[in-house]
């Protein structure tokens, strides 16, 4: 039953794996996320979680536990990690054999602040790295939510779109969001008319298969044979032998990803659409900016919020910039998201000012100012 | 250890839960891979566990086993094959679930994998390929490489220690099954695979096997079986005993 709840950004994830429909965490502890760990933790342990089967199991590092949730998918189990910082880039080793195979794994990834150890307290510096980490061409989806009831909903959505359009799926959010104490409305998937896409082993699916894995994985990358009982054996490799079967490989990976992409792909705009400065934020970021539009009320400024970061809105983009005399582009990185807008915004011609403020927050009085500095 | 009375299908050329499509395989002439892989393909077929088998097969030359059989089969990342397979049978203990390394995998980038399974008594088995040598990439020094051994990145002689695995885990977990066999004693290594798989069936925790393999590319010794099986047989049983731990 929907009910408004009063919780940290941490337990909010936790309490959306659950309302998932999640049945297994793999991960390895590191602040700001360590608490979805906790959560899940006591959650396997509770009575209700013995009922349901769940798996919690804390590996020896974010690669193991990259790898164990891989195996938890391979199980056909809706399974996620929680992670952040250095523990993200540990988890790349098993995001590139994910988007390699389209196995639909779940990262929560809670930013901190970077490079190297750094703080343990907030940026948005793992956007490169979430989009396009690893040695592949960036095929996985990546979710940024601004507030905490968004850490709720889409911390849902990427179980269901993961299994839907098997890719890999990040919630980005950061340690602002994972340790902020706030309102939030819980709520089961049935109540609110949602259907999960549901999962499918990868390995020991004796049932019929009501997804081929022909319709999933990259061709060169499995044969599928029948036994003597006409039992079918599925085998599965991620090492090719020929450039060809690469090409082939990063093509159909490329070609479903465009196609997922029409659906996937979700943004928001906010503020009077004649207003002639538009601002790309992204995360806890564009929320600062929707306080400083409300604060001035002028309608000097408006808003263009990617929410998904991959696939990136680059059309909607385009066209939100249609009128816009100038665009300011504000992140707490310095040029990750704005290497992605002005690559979506090349040849507007259209007036670009960066304000890049890496591993620290923007306030939505220094947006005002960024704002009217530029209103000339 | 050493069993020498023949089962009844030992003159198979193949275990039933080959893939023979996949055949001839890929390995080079006279590597070791095929023959622990045979073992471990009829002692599958004595436990009639076909079905239930997930094989997970780590990169080096461990990867060209992906194929290999009428199993469901899972390529993973070098080292990473150990925890694929844990979280597989956390998530589906119905399986029978194994990780097939090489001693690369197992020992240098997957060690911290390999003893942490162990400690935590997961219930899959680990089969360790040793043949003392990195071979997929052109021979340099493993964990496994004995001292003084010159190797393409020792050119100088190898390390003066090597790691002696079975011990190691046994120091970590009492109850683990672990054993070494080797590949010219096909009919011990089978026997000692179908106990280990059957320690998972049994729920009975963390099972290792370690083999010791012959890799006469890297040895130096193609086209002189007699030379590599000296070293095989005489060298690394002495450092490296063949036995139940």
């Amino acid at each position: 039953m929907a009910e408004k709840k009063f919780l940290m950004g941490n337990e909010i994830l936790g309490q959306a794996a659950r309302a998932a429909g999640a049945r297994a965490f793999y991960g390895y502890p590191i602040t700001p996320s360590s608490e979805i760990a906790h959560f899940w933790a006591k959650e396997a342990c509770s009575e209700g979680g013995q009922k349901d089967d769940l798996v919690f199991l804390q590996a020896e590092d974010e690669i193991g536990a990259g790898f164990m949730l891989i195996g938890g998918i391979l199980a056909g189990t809706r399974s996620f990690t929680a992670t952040a910082g250095p523990g993200h880039i540990l988890m790349q080793d098993s995001l590139a054999m994910a988007e390699a195979m389209r196995l639909p794994c779940v990262y929560y990834v809670m930013q901190r602040g970077g490079p190297s150890t750094s703080t343990v307290i907030y940026s948005q510096q793992e956007v490169n790295l979430a989009c396009f980490g690893g040695n592949g061409n960036g095929y996985r989806i990546v979710y940024s939510p601004s507030n905490l009831q968004e850490m709720f909903d889409y911390g849902i959505r990427v179980f269901d779109v993961a299994w839907k359009y098997r890719f890999p799926t990040i919630l980005l959010g950061d340690g602002m969001l994972a340790k902020t104490l706030g309102e939030v409305e819980t709520y089961s998937v049935g109540e609110r008319g949602l259907v999960m896409a549901e999962p499918e082993a990868y390995m020991l699916e004796r049932s019929p298969r009501k997804r081929p894995i022909a319709d999933i994985m990259p061709s060169p990358e499995f044969e599928v044979r029948a036994g003597e009982d006409g039992t079918e054996y599925d085998c599965y490799r991620n090492c090719l032998n020929w450039e060809e079967e690469a090409l082939a490989v990063n093509e159909e990976t490329k070609d479903a990803f465009v196609k997922a992409a029409e659906e996937v792909t979700e943004w928001e705009e906010y503020g009077q659409k004649e207003s002639r400065i538009l601002v790309v934020a992204h995360g806890i970021v564009s929320a600062g900016v929707k306080s400083a539009i409300d604060q001035m009320g002028t309608g000097e400024a408006r808003l263009f919020r990617p929410i998904t970061l991959r696939p990136f809105p680059e059309r909607q983009l385009r066209e939100a910039a249609v009128g816009a005399d100038r665009i300011i582009i504000a992140e707490s990185a310095d040029n990750q998201l704005g290497r992605i807008v002005k690559d979506a915004l090349y040849g507007s011609g259209i007036d670009i000012v960066e304000h890049y403020r890496p591993s620290i927050s923007i306030l939505p009085e220094e947006i005002v100012g960024l704002i009217r500095s530029n209103a000339d | 250890m050493v069993e020498t009375k023949m089962p009844p299908d030992a003159k198979l050329a193949f275990p039933k839960c080959v893939r023979l499509e996949s055949k001839p395989h890929l390995f080079c002439p006279g590597c070791g891979h095929p023959e622990v892989l045979k073992a471990l393909g009829f002692a599958i077929d004595e436990l009639g566990i076909q079905k239930r088998v997930a094989l997970g097969v780590d990169i080096g030359c461990s990867l060209l086993a992906w194929d290999f059989f009428n199993l469901d089969t899972i390529e993973t990342h070098h080292g990473r094959t150990i925890p694929t397979m844990v979280g597989f049978k956390r998530a589906k203990p119905e399986g029978v679930a194994i990780a097939y390394v090489g001693d690369g995998g197992a020992y240098a980038i997957g060690m911290s994998h390999l003893i942490n399974a162990a400690i935590r008594d997961e219930n899959i088995l680990v089969i360790v390929v040793n043949n003392g040598v990195y071979a997929m990439t052109g021979g340099q020094e493993a964990p496994t490489t004995l001292p003084g051994t010159r190797v393409k990145t020792a050119p100088c002689g190898a390390d003066r220690h090597f790691v002696r695995a079975p011990e190691m885990i046994r120091n970590v977990n009492p109850n683990a099954y672990i054993a070494r066999g080797i590949t010219t004693i096909q009919v011990g290594l089978r026997k000692t695979l179908k106990e280990a798989l059957q320690h998972q069936v049994e729920n009975g925790g963390f099972a290792f096997v370690e083999v010791l393999s012959q890799c006469p590319m890297n040895w130096g010794t193609l086209g002189r079986p007699e030379k590599t099986f000296e070293y095989l047989e005489k060298t690394m049983l002495a450092a490296y005993p063949v036995k139940k731990y």
